[in-house]
C-alpha cells in the first residue's frame, strides 16, 4: 500500500534520462554559482547587455590586432569559400579621405563578413559595425564575440536611444568608419526593405560621407531563419560617396542613399552601368523592394531576376 | 609645401655620380667638372577633389562653348573620343583620369536622355588597344556598358567606310576624319596633355584621322621646320594641325574639348628614388637603387622589361579645362609649362641624356632601336623652348642598351624598316621619297594594323622623321652601352663608356667642350635663353 505521506519522487532524480541531462544540472545551479534574480519591487541595475553593452575594450590595440588577424585569416577564408566575392567600384573611393559610413542592403549574416573583408584599407582596419542591440547584444557571450570579431557596436533598432547614437557619432568623429544596414535587419525573402534614416542621421551629426554599397548573392548563404551557411557567389559594388548637403534633410538624404543603392543593384544585375544611370536619372531604377504581390510571386520574380544564385540548381523557388 | 623648381647644377669635384636611365636599368656616370645637370621641377601639388574639378570644368567651359549639359539633348548622336595607350607615360595608377572624366560625361548624357553614344580610342596610326588596356583607360563600368554592343572600339584609319573626306585647307592639306565623328551632333574629346605637343586641334585632326591627312604634316620638311614641335609658336606641325582643325570646326563639327594636365609624380614607391636628386637620396633610396641595379643587371632582359612595364605612375591631376578647343588649349599649355619648363642659360657643345625603358610607342612592348632613336632625338631633343639645348653641330650622347630586338606583333613594319630601309640609307628625305608610300600602302601591314595589334606600316618612317630636326642640327650622335650593330645601322657611333663617348665627341666639338646632361624623366622642358 502506498504511504499517503510520502512525498512524490523528484522526477529528475528518478528519471534516468533526466539524470543524464546536462541542461537540467545547469539549471539546478544556484547562487552564488549563478547570478541571483532581482527580487520583486527592486529596480534592477542597468544590465551590461543590449544597448548598454560597453564595447570600448573591443577597440583597444590588442582587440584590434586580434580582429585584424581573425578577419584576414579565418574570416577571409570562410568568405572566400562560401561567397567568393567579386568586388567592384573601388575606384569610386579613390578620393575618399577620412572616416565614412558604409551603408549596404542586408540579405544575410554573411554580409558583414563580406563587407569587412571587401572594404579596402585603411577603412577596413578602423571599422565598426552597427549591429542590432536586441539580437547581437542579447547576452554577454554573443555581445563579446560580436564586439571582438566584427567590431560590432549596439544600435537600437526599435526605439531611439541617445546613448547608442551618441556613441556611434563619437566613434565616427574619432576617425572610425562604420558599416550600417539602413534596412534595419536582414531581408525576410531576398528582396530589400525601405531604408530607415539612421545612416542619414549619423552622417549629418558626424559630418562624414556615406558610401552606398550593394551586395548581391548573399541571401542564400545565410538567409533569415537558416542556421547553416550554403555557398553562393557574391558581388559587392561600392558607389560614389554621398555628402550630406545643406539642402538635405534626413528623409531626403535617405531617399538619395536608397536610390544610389538601387542604381548599384541595377548596374550589377544588368551589367550595363550607362543604362543603369539613365534609369536612375529618370527615377526609373528597379526598386530594392520587389513587386507588391504574394510571397511566392515575389520569390518567383527573384529567381527570374537571377538573384537566386544558390549553389544547387533548384528549379522551384523556396516559399 | 610648394614644389621646388628644377635647377641647373654646376658639376664640381664634390658632385656625386649622376644616375642615368639606361633602358631597363641604370648607369652611374661621373661627369667632368664644369658640366651642367638639368633637373626637372618637383611635382606640383595635385587637385585633391578630382571629381568636383571635373564637374566644375564640364559646367563652366572656356571660350564660347555652352556647358556640356546644354549641348546634350535626347535623340542626339554623341561620340566620345579619348587618347590611346601612348598617354600618359608610364600608364597611370587606376583609376585612369580618362575613365573618371568619361564616366562623368556619360552621367550627364544619361541625365539628358542621350542614347546613341560611341566611344572611340583615337589612335590614328598607332596599334589597337587590347581589352585590358581599354578597361584600364575607361574603367570596367564603361567598358562593360559599351564594348559588348560594339559602341566602344578602336579607331580604324584604314576602314574606307569609316572615314569622311572633309576637303582641303587653303594650303592643300587634306582633312580626313572618322565618319562617325563627322556625323555626330557632338564630339567630346578627352585628352591627357602630358607634354605641350598634345591636345588642341591635334586631338581630332590627328587622333581620328588616317594616312591621307597625316602625311601632310608627318613628314621631314615639317619636322625640320618645327623648332621645336613642343613649342607651339615655332612648330610647323602645330600650324598644320591647327589649319586642319579649323577646317573641321568651320565645317560645323561640334567639339567639346576636355584637356587635363598631370604633375611630375612619375615613379611610385619603391621606384620613387628615380625622381630624387642624387644628394637627397636617403640610405634606403641608395640601397634600393644599388640593389635594383644589381638585380636588373643579372636577370634576363625579358624579366626586367616585365618589371618596368608593370610600373603604374601615381600622377596627380594639376588642371582640367573644357570647352572650345583653342581657348582650352591655351590654358592647358600654360599649365603644362608650369610643370615642365626649366630655365637654362645658353647652349652646350654636348648634350647627354639617359634614355629610360619607355616611350610613347612601346607601352607593354619592346623598345626597338628605331624607337630608341625617336625617344632621344625626337622627344628628348625637342623638349626645348627658344633654341635647342645643344648648339648646331654639337654632339648628342644617349645612354641606352639599344638591343636589336623588335616586338613581332606590335612592330612588324619596324623590322623591315630596320632591315631594308635603314640598311640602304639613314637620310630621312631619301627614305621618305623612296620607301614611304610602299610601306604605307602595303596590304599585309594594313591587315595587321586593322586586325592585329600592329602599328601602321608607315609608323617607323614617322619615328625617323621625328629625329630629322636633330639629325640635321647635330654633328654626331653617340650611343653609350648600345648594341654596336644596331647603333651602326642607324648611322650613330657606339661607345662603351661615357668617358669614351666624351673622348669621341671631342673629334667633333673640339678639345674643351661644354657638357649638359638632362635628368629626364620626370619630364622637363628646357627654356633655353
Amino acid at each position: 500500500m502506498t504511504d499517503p505521506n510520502r512525498r512524490p519522487a523528484i522526477s529528475h532524480l528518478t528519471d534516468r534520462r533526466a539524470k543524464a541531462s546536462l541542461s537540467r544540472v545547469v539549471r539546478k545551479v544556484e547562487f552564488p554559482l549563478k547570478s541571483a534574480e532581482t527580487p520583486d519591487g527592486q529596480i534592477p541595475l542597468p544590465a551590461n547587455t543590449g544597448a548598454n553593452y560597453e564595447t570600448d575594450w573591443a577597440r583597444r590595440y590588442a582587440s584590434r590586432v586580434t580582429r585584424r588577424i581573425a578577419l584576414s585569416t579565418v574570416g577571409k577564408a570562410v568568405i572566400q569559400y562560401y561567397a567568393s566575392p567579386t568586388i567592384r567600384g573601388l575606384d569610386r573611393l579613390h578620393d575618399l579621405d577620412g572616416p565614412a559610413i558604409f551603408a549596404s542592403n542586408h540579405q544575410s549574416h554573411a554580409d558583414t563578413l563580406v563587407l569587412l573583408t571587401s572594404i579596402p584599407a585603411p577603412w577596413r582596419h578602423k571599422a565598426c559595425v552597427g549591429a542590432a542591440a536586441d539580437y547581437f547584444f542579447g547576452n554577454r557571450t554573443t555581445a563579446a564575440i560580436s564586439a571582438l570579431f566584427i567590431g560590432a557596436i549596439p544600435i537600437e533598432r526599435t526605439s531611439i536611444n541617445r546613448n547608442t547614437i551618441g556613441k556611434a557619432v563619437a566613434l565616427l568623429r574619432g576617425g572610425w568608419s562604420m558599416v550600417i544596414y539602413p534596412e534595419g535587419g536582414r531581408s525576410p525573402d531576398g528582396w530589400g526593405q525601405e531604408f530607415r534614416p539612421g545612416a542619414a542621421f549619423l552622417a549629418k551629426q558626424a559630418g562624414v560621407p556615406v558610401v552606398p554599397v550593394h551586395i548581391r548573392g548573399t541571401f542564400d548563404i545565410l538567409r533569415k531563419g537558416h542556421n547553416w551557411p550554403k555557398r553562393s557567389k557574391a558581388i559587392v559594388n561600392f558607389g560614389r560617396p554621398l555628402e550630406f548637403a545643406e539642402e538635405d534633410n534626413n528623409r531626403r538624404f535617405t531617399r538619395k542613399l536608397q536610390a544610389a543603392v538601387e542604381s548599384l543593384a541595377d548596374e550589377t544585375a544588368t551589367g550595363n552601368w550607362f543604362a543603369a544611370r539613365q534609369r536612375a536619372h529618370a527615377e526609373d531604377s528597379p526598386g530594392l523592394q520587389g513587386p507588391d504581390t504574394s510571397t511566392w510571386r515575389r520569390r518567383w520574380s527573384l529567381t527570374e531576376n537571377g538573384d537566386d544564385q544558390g549553389g544547387s540548381h533548384r528549379r522551384w523557388p523556396y516559399v | 609645401m610648394t614644389a621646388r623648381r628644377g635647377l641647373v647644377l654646376d658639376v664640381d669635384r664634390t658632385t656625386p655620380p649622376i644616375v642615368f636611365h639606361h633602358g631597363e636599368g641604370f648607369r652611374f656616370e661621373k661627369l667632368p667638372t664644369g658640366s651642367r645637370v638639368v633637373y626637372p621641377n618637383e611635382p606640383i601639388e595635385p587637385i585633391e577633389d578630382v571629381d568636383s574639378a571635373i564637374r566644375h570644368a564640364l559646367a563652366n567651359p572656356l571660350g564660347d562653348s555652352p556647358p556640356l549639359e546644354a549641348l546634350l539633348t535626347p535623340g542626339m548622336k554623341l561620340t566620345i573620343a579619348f587618347d590611346d595607350i601612348s598617354l600618359p607615360l608610364p600608364q597611370m595608377q587606376a583609376p585612369d583620369i580618362r575613365g573618371r572624366i568619361i564616366e562623368q560625361v556619360l552621367d550627364v548624357a544619361a541625365a539628358c536622355g542621350v542614347d546613341d553614344v560611341h566611344l572611340i580610342a583615337a589612335l590614328a596610326l598607332h596599334r589597337r588597344m587590347t581589352e585590358a588596356e581599354l578597361r584600364h583607360a575607361v574603367g570596367d563600368r564603361v567598358y562593360d556598358a559599351f564594348a559588348p554592343t560594339g559602341q566602344l572600339y578602336n579607331f580604324d584609319a584604314e576602314d574606307p567606310e569609316g572615314l569622311t573626306h572633309m576637303g582641303e585647307t587653303d594650303h592643300g592639306e587634306e582633312v580626313v576624319i572618322s565618319k562617325r565623328a563627322v556625323e555626330s551632333d557632338l564630339i567630346v574629346y578627352v585628352n591627357i596633355n602630358l607634354v605641350s605637343m598634345d591636345g588642341g586641334h591635334k586631338s581630332v585632326a590627328t587622333g581620328l584621322s588616317g594616312y591621307a591627312a597625316l602625311r601632310h604634316h608627318h613628314n621631314v620638311q615639317t619636322m625640320r621646320r618645327s623648332k621645336s614641335f613642343m613649342d607651339q609658336e615655332k612648330s610647323e606641325l602645330h600650324t598644320k594641325n591647327w589649319r586642319q582643325g579649323r577646317l573641321i570646326r568651320d565645317a560645323g563639327v561640334k567639339i567639346f574639348q576636355i584637356e587635363t594636365t598631370l604633375n611630375n609624380d612619375t615613379f611610385p614607391s619603391p621606384w620613387d628614388f628615380l625622381q630624387k636628386r642624387e644628394w637627397e637620396m636617403t640610405g634606403k633610396d641608395r640601397v634600393m637603387l644599388l640593389g635594383t641595379k644589381k638585380v636588373l643587371d643579372k636577370i634576363p632582359r625579358r624579366s626586367a622589361r616585365s618589371i618596368f612595364q608593370g610600373i603604374r605612375s601615381p600622377f596627380g591631376l594639376t588642371s582640367i579645362q573644357a570647352g572650345e578647343v583653342e581657348a582650352v588649349h591655351e590654358v592647358t599649355t600654360a599649365n603644362v609649362y608650369k610643370q615642365h619648363l626649366v630655365r637654362v642659360e645658353g647652349q652646350t657643345d654636348i648634350l647627354s641624356m639617359g634614355l629610360p625603358y619607355l616611350g610613347p610607342y612601346n607601352v607593354n612592348s619592346i623598345m626597338n632601336p628605331v624607337l630608341v632613336a625617336c625617344l632621344g632625338l625626337g622627344y628628348f631633343f625637342n623638349l626645348y623652348k627658344g633654341k635647342p639645348l645643344v648648339r648646331e653641330g654639337g654632339v648628342v650622347i644617349m645612354s641606352h642598351p639599344t638591343p636589336w630586338e623588335f616586338h613581332p606583333v606590335h612592330h612588324p613594319s619596324y623590322i623591315d624598316f630596320f632591315e631594308e630601309v635603314l640598311a640602304d640609307s639613314t637620310d630621312p628625305e631619301k627614305i621618305e621619297q623612296k620607301y614611304e608610300k610602299r610601306y604605307a600602302e602595303d596590304e599585309w601591314y594594313r591587315h595587321l594594323y586593322r586586325t592585329s595589334y600592329a602599328y601602321h606600316g608607315v609608323h617607323p618612317f614617322y619615328m625617323w622623321y621625328w629625329c630629322s630636326h636633330a639629325l640635321e642640327h647635330v654633328g654626331q650622335v653617340i650611343v653609350v652601352g648600345g648594341d654596336q650593330r644596331a647603333v651602326k645601322r642607324m648611322g650613330f657611333r657606339s661607345a662603351t663608356t661615357m668617358r669614351d663617348a666624351l673622348e669621341m665627341a671631342t673629334d667633333v666639338v673640339g678639345r674643351d667642350p661644354t657638357l649638359t646632361h638632362i635628368h629626364n624623366p620626370p619630364v622637363l622642358m628646357a627654356d633655353v635663353v
